[in-house]
């Protein structure tokens, strides 16, 4: 009884998470509702839901199995793009809106976990600082493909072209979806802050499964100690594959959530800066701490925006705040601050339980 | 450690203050769209106060497109700077920074009007103006830009207009204006097939040479602006004995390309739409390779209307350095508005939804028409496309001569 079974701790963790994540839900909605929120922080919303649900999907590839990859982006964009054309050329079978968000994240979530198989079977093979070279130059690959890809749709079906609008062949009637570099240009708005939510939800139960699944021990044991693990008899391969896998579906249907949310979209935004700006949060966060990442994400995404009375200065503060964070979670003193708090914790809680036993004795 | 344990302390306080100074920015900002909110009944309580009416810029002042977004920002506060010392009809510019970013134009939008804008003015560039513009659209509000020059800015939105040309328009116009001149035979094309705007004015100009049968002889790209080397693409021009390359790109890759040319000894027409403007202004630039440089632009900085020698020494007292016809093009977009709002009998104490809609009346009237520095008698369609004459410049002793 002098501490809590390590199942258990896990079980408050995996709750405390979770309730954060609605509890703030309902807090934001009921603020809503009541036209207490401005319209900045309202059309943060969904995107804040977006880049949670990367953070917690590049958390599992660079904390929980701990290889760098800075090509995150990249399968956002496979999501978002493939996304936003099942979405265009869906209209007219599925005119409901929230069933043509949910067909267009299923779809980005498949196509970006395609990407995720085709790029991680031989990229997985490297390891440290090769991997993370071969995924930036994957990320740049894809940003570069979808650049060039021209996406009409007509009543034929679906046209693609690498040349130019005028190569779709497009018959009457028909529009080009993805124009090269100008991108989307006419997508139709469907994503909600529910829908966001309810994204988020998905993520994090897959992850939090994952992680203390008996596949998820492996994968830890992997990166802990590759040759101890593969002694025993765990396949490399077949587990880091999985956590990449997994984590590119969760970026793609992240990646669809967060292009309808948008009008206009252009495959530039899923550049380099876009992956290290997801690797920020789950390093600020806590490599493998997924409740970090979704704190981190969250306060990261509004704090520029809240920065905008700075005007000129607001980037610079952005980037001091940064610094600032890091040093601080990385200070002796706050380790101290943190293990008295949680030692003071502990404390309380056996205190409460002695009470408890010899209150139990009193009755008997 | 003492030292350490100090300083950890006072990072955490400034770390903690930063923070809170954060959440101060949020809270303040809280309230205002309440007021928004009911703005439909007691409409913009924020403009009636002082009589003054609010225009939200949105622009990139940070990223690759900053030079873009700063231009259009300053060229505006001259001009509401000119406005506001006449009397009368008070402009507030309220201008954030979009990075060049659709996700980040759209918040920026939503703290503009937040914080009780009630008129949109930007964005200057295409893709975050797409995306802010399907935002305007669905709230009411009136949107002017000054420099997104794609037709889906406007397509299908009867609240957005344009201030500058349309890229198709501009590729159409060149390929008529090379033809018609007779500037040259055998044009090689050169543009950045990673930008919209060039592939945009690039398409429109290949359409239009094959219909008035202007021979294209080479046909090259480059997928970024941060690109160095043109020697391959230069020399496909040459060897296709290409006396016209025609550059639909900004001005940074095209010093480049002509300080390439001058070392191959390839001595061709270089003519340039107006993304080109800005090029004798750079920095570390040797003006005397853009001699015989052609150029469309709506904007000549050497010209010598009053208009344009007011404008270009006031921008220089404030800012230093030759407008370029962004800076000219924003400038235009808060007279154009100022116009209206006079014609419209616009007052400050009007809900910005009102707004919108008196200003689509006035920007579409046959009777409503703009003189500013990028040109004179400018009238709007109701596609938000502005109607004006082009202009081609030479350059010439390091000078803009108008053709």
């Amino acid at each position: 009884m002098k501490t809590i079974a390590p199942g258990r701790k896990r079980l408050v963790n995996n709750i405390i998470t979770y309730g954060m994540v609605i509890a703030a839900f309902v807090i934001l909605q009921v603020l809503n509702a009541g036209g207490m929120l401005s319209p900045s922080l309202q059309g943060q919303l969904v995107p804040i839901c977006a880049y949670v649900t990367m953070a917690i999907s590049l958390n599992l590839v660079v904390g929980i199995s701990g290889e760098l990859s800075l090509g995150h982006a990249g399968f956002m964009s496979v999501g978002a793009f493939s996304g936003v054309v099942a979405n265009l050329s869906l209209q007219s079978v599925l005119p409901s809106g929230p069933v043509r968000l949910l067909v267009a994240m299923v779809i980005g979530a498949i196509l970006a976990g395609i990407a995720g198989t085709i790029v991680g079977v031989p990229v997985l093979r490297l390891r440290g600082d090769y991997l993370a070279i071969v995924t930036l130059a994957f990320g740049e690959i894809i940003k570069n493909i979808i650049n060039i890809l021209y996406i009409g749709v007509d009543e034929n079906g679906i046209h693609f072209s690498t040349q130019n609008e005028m190569a779709l062949n497009l018959a009457e009637g028909g529009k080009a979806i993805l124009k090269g570099p100008m991108g989307v240009t006419a997508n139709v708005k469907l994503s909600t802050f529910t829908a966001g939510f309810i994204l988020v939800l998905i993520a994090l139960t897959v992850v939090l499964n994952l992680v203390n699944s008996r596949s998820g021990r492996a994968i830890m044991a992997l990166r802990d100690n590759r040759i101890a693990a593969e002694s025993v008899g765990i396949g490399a391969t077949k587990f880091k594959l999985t956590a990449f896998v997994t984590s590119a579906v969760l970026a793609g249907a992240a990646g669809a959530l967060y292009a309808m949310n948008y009008s206009s979209l252009a495959a530039k935004k899923f550049d380099f800066n876009t992956s290290i700006l997801i690797l920020v949060f789950v390093v600020l966060g806590g490599l493998g701490n997924i409740r970090g990442s979704i704190i981190a994400a969250a306060l990261l995404y509004v704090l520029p925006e809240l920065l905008r009375d700075f005007y000129d200065y607001r980037m610079l503060i952005y980037a001091i705040v940064l610094i600032l964070v890091m040093l601080a979670t990385n200070s002796p003193f706050f380790r101290d601050l943190k293990g008295r708090f949680q030692e003071w914790l502990r404390e309380r809680a056996m205190a409460k339980a002695d009470a408890k036993a010899k209150g139990g004795k009193g009755h008997e | 450690m003492k030292m350490n344990r100090a300083l950890s302390l006072a990072l955490a306080g400034a770390l903690g203050l930063s923070l809170l100074a954060g959440c101060g920015g949020g809270s303040t900002s809280t309230p205002a769209p309440a007021e928004t909110g009911s703005a439909e009944t007691t409409p913009a309580e924020t403009g009636s106060a002082s009589g003054v009416i609010k225009i939200g810029g949105i622009g990139p002042l940070t990223g690759s497109a900053a030079v873009y977004g700063l231009a259009t920002k300053q060229g505006a506060e001259v001009a509401v700077n000119e406005i506001n010392a006449l009397g009368g009809l008070q402009f507030e510019l309220d201008f954030q920074d979009d990075e060049g970013d659709a996700e980040k134009a759209v918040n920026a939008y939503n703290a503009l009007i937040g914080d009780g804008a009630q008129i949109i003015y930007g964005c200057t560039t295409t893709t975050p103006c797409v995306a802010v513009a399907a935002e305007t659209n669905a709230a009411r509000y009136f949107q002017l830009t000054p420099s997104a020059s794609s037709t889906d800015v406007t397509a299908g939105r009867d609240n957005v207009f344009q201030v500058c040309f349309t890229d198709p328009n501009q590729g159409i116009t060149a390929a008529n204006y090379i033809k018609d001149n007779g500037l040259g035979t055998k044009v090689a094309v050169i543009y950045n097939n990673g930008d919209a705007y060039s592939t945009g004015i690039y398409n429109a100009f290949q359409a239009q040479a094959d219909e008035i049968g202007l021979e294209i002889v080479s046909v090259t790209t480059f997928p970024d602006d941060t690109n160095t080397d043109f020697t391959v693409q230069l020399g496909e021009a040459q060897k296709a004995g290409a006396d016209l390359v025609f550059l639909p790109i900004y001005y940074t890759p095209t010093s480049l390309i002509l300080n390439q040319a001058k070392t191959m000894d390839y001595a061709p027409v270089f003519f340039g739409c107006d993304g080109m403007d800005g090029i004798l202004d750079l920095e570390g630039f040797d003006t005397s390779l853009a001699e015989g440089l052609m150029l469309m632009t709506p904007f000549n900085a050497w010209g010598e209307d009053e208009r344009t020698v007011t404008f270009v020494t006031e921008y220089q007292e404030a800012y230093g350095g030759i407008p370029n016809q962004f800076a000219a093009d924003g400038y235009d977009c808060m007279y154009a508005i100022y116009e209206a709002c006079q014609a419209a009998g616009i007052t400050a104490d009007m809900s910005a939804q009102d707004i919108c809609e008196a200003l689509i009346a006035q920007f579409t009237a046959a009777d409503f028409s703009v003189d500013g520095l990028t040109g004179t008698g400018m009238t709007w369609s109701t596609s938000g496309e502005v109607s004006k004459a082009p202009v081609v410049v030479k350059v010439e002793g390091g000078v803009y001569v108008t053709q």
